[in-house]
């Protein structure tokens, strides 16, 4: 076995989500195979292999200039703010920060 | 509407399909006004998506507004831009200012982009009719359509059938005639994949190829935007027109965009076609297994020279694939937390409490899944044995490509180990879905660019899709190789 119920619940509560037992049991045993299946990549010796953190070589990428540092408007404020569930003025309004 | 420019749609239905070559002849000859095709394809849409779903949203004003701005060129005899009046649909994950993006979930079910994707804005620019939006897996995660949060799209060519996914919407409404053509995205195979299944071609550009500004992140180094159209030139034209370099995308590339349609019209005598062993192993159907080797004998007929290469990493693709993709989803994924968009849990007393509940009531049961897996393997104590381990496997996945790619100019290979697979048949088995990944997920990893095309269908008359997969910026290639075996299979 690959993953406990402990794992799964301590990875809901990093990813905030909320479980129900049903749901973590599915999920412990789907994750579970799924780890399972992902072991192979430990018949590969990579110990010498650089890992890929980026997908275009230095050649193929984007000129890596960086643009100028200057202000472009963005205009949209408004528009993004009214998408909130609550806005106030210029913020995002959210319940008290306050632990369990 | 000239007969020139329309294909006879086979087991779609519809009567006609419209090309973009056709739009163009039919709006320069006013056989047709761009207002009045936008109408016939929102009527052919009123009829037929009921029944198949695809999709989610319909964008009428700004479709109509956009028509008769290309109507006024045509009535001033000015020159149409490359995709004037050509009737577009957008996938549900790409920004379109003022049309409803839900992503194929409950938790942006009302959210309304306040901008563009950069893809989106080069079509209007060219002179395209944006539709509306396509139905797909919630977040792009899937290879059935199956999980949308707005019901499963059906496959026009069989009822019973899935679509493909993620793009499934995308790739059902240009088989359907629903519109001439679509664009969907790619994070492990969710446009060919699609493709292949509904039996119409489409293309994965190179990774950097096409900006992913406005495209809604799954795995931001996965990610691509590339079109569907019902043939290879037309997407070829639709590549041309989003591709490019684009300042709001730091990984979009400077590399030059050729002329793909001059390029499509070369011949492919004297190009080299490797065929990887690693593609046609157990598990694939023998139905699409004689259409690709049929397929296959098309480029011998052809003058090309047919190279048998090992590619031998292939079967570690699928592993590799699920923990860096989920991995980038449970970051990306993270934004969706009920305080900058729509749908916040009520009930919620405290902040930690909001996200949470924001996120369970809001997320489906595959997204849930791929987040709590991509949390797993960056969780402290696993990231070595998992992340890093497939940041490794990856690079040994891409160098195998690069090595390939030294003695051949195109590899050829199914899309998918079988046909459009019935509705509900791998629901309730995850792993058993992403196994169906296998032959698209590798160029995912390695960044390089792909097209299927349609190569006939298998006795029970679903859609084979041939796939054509080419070095980085090799397009133009993809797409030669594919019209040919187009053009032979149309013959």
């Amino acid at each position: 076995m690959k993953i406990s119920r402990e794992d799964v619940v301590r990875v809901a509560e990093l990813a905030y989500l909320e479980l129900s037992e049903a749901e973590l049991e599915n999920y412990r045993k789907q994750i579970d195979e799924i780890l399972e299946y992902m072991g192979k990549l430990d018949e590969l010796d990579t110990a010498s292999v650089e890992p890929m953190a980026q997908v275009l070589t230095e050649d193929q990428a984007a000129d890596a200039t960086l643009r100028e540092d200057v202000e472009v408007p963005c205009g949209l404020g408004a528009e993004i703010l009214r998408q909130s569930p609550d806005p106030e003025g210029s913020y995002f309004r959210v319940p008290k920060v306050i632990e369990r | 509407m000239g007969a020139k420019g329309r294909l006879e749609a086979g087991a779609t239905g519809m009567t006609t399909h419209w090309t973009i070559d056709g739009v163009r002849e039919g709006l320069a000859a006013k056989k047709v006004s761009a207002r009045e095709l936008a109408g016939e394809f929102y009527a052919r849409i009123a009829a037929r998506n009921g029944e198949l779903n695809a999709y989610l949203a319909l964008s009428q004003e700004r479709a109509y507004a956009q028509a008769g701005r290309v109507d006024a060129l045509v009535a001033a005899g000015k020159p149409l831009p490359a995709l004037a009046g050509v009737p577009i649909a957008i996938k549900d994950v790409i920004s379109t200012r003022g049309i409803r993006t839900t992503c194929g979930s409950k938790i942006l079910e009302n959210y309304v982009p306040p901008y563009d994707a950069t893809a989106v804005e080069r079509l209007e620019a060219a002179g395209a009719v944006i539709l509306g939006k396509t139905n797909c897996d919630e977040f792009a995660m899937g290879s059935s359509n199956e999980n949308s949060a707005y019901g499963p799209v059906k496959n026009p060519v069989a009822l019973d059938c899935v679509p493909g996914g993620s793009s499934g919407g995308s790739a059902a409404v240009v088989a359907a005639g629903l519109a001439v053509a679509s664009l969907g995205t790619d994070t492990g195979g969710s446009i060919r994949q699609p493709g292949a299944f509904c039996g119409v071609p489409a293309m994965m550009g190179s990774y950097g190829r096409v900006s992913r500004y406005g495209l809604i992140a799954f795995a931001s180094s996965l990610d691509r935007i590339g079109p569907f159209a019902t043939n290879v030139r037309d997407i070829a034209t639709v590549l041309q027109v989003i591709a490019g370099r684009d300042a709001n995308d730091a990984t979009s590339t400077t590399a030059p965009v050729p002329d793909y349609r001059a390029e499509i019209a070369k011949p492919v005598k004297g190009l080299r076609i490797g065929i990887p062993k690693e593609y046609f192993g157990a598990g694939m159907d023998e139905g699409v297994r004689q259409k690709i080797e049929a397929g296959i004998e098309i480029y011998k007929k052809l003058g090309c020279t047919l190279m048998d290469i090992r590619m031998p990493h292939t079967d570690y693709a699928i592993a590799t694939y699920y923990i860096l993709a989920t991995a980038e989803a449970s970051s990306n994924l993270a934004r969706f937390d009920g305080v900058r968009y729509t749908a916040r849990a009520a009930s919620a007393a405290t902040l930690a409490d909001m996200y949470r509940v924001t996120r369970n009531e809001g997320f489906g049961d595959e997204c849930k899944r791929r987040i709590m897996l991509g949390t797993y393997v960056l969780s402290a104590g696993y990231y070595d044995a998992y992340y890093k381990k497939a940041q490794q496997v990856r690079r040994i996945l891409t160098e195998e490509f690069l090595t390939a790619f030294g003695e051949v100019d195109a590899i050829v290979a199914p899309t998918a180990p079988t046909a459009a697979f019935k509705l509900g048949e791998k629901t309730n088995d995850p792993l058993a879905m992403y196994l169906a990944d296998i032959y698209t997920v590798t160029a995912s990893l390695a960044g390089i660019c792909g097209v299927t095309v349609p190569c006939g269908a298998t006795s029970a008359g679903l859609p084979v899709g041939m796939q054509v997969l080419a070095g980085h910026f090799r397009e133009a290639t993809a797409f030669r190789v594919a019209r040919a075996v187009e053009a032979a299979v149309l013959r």
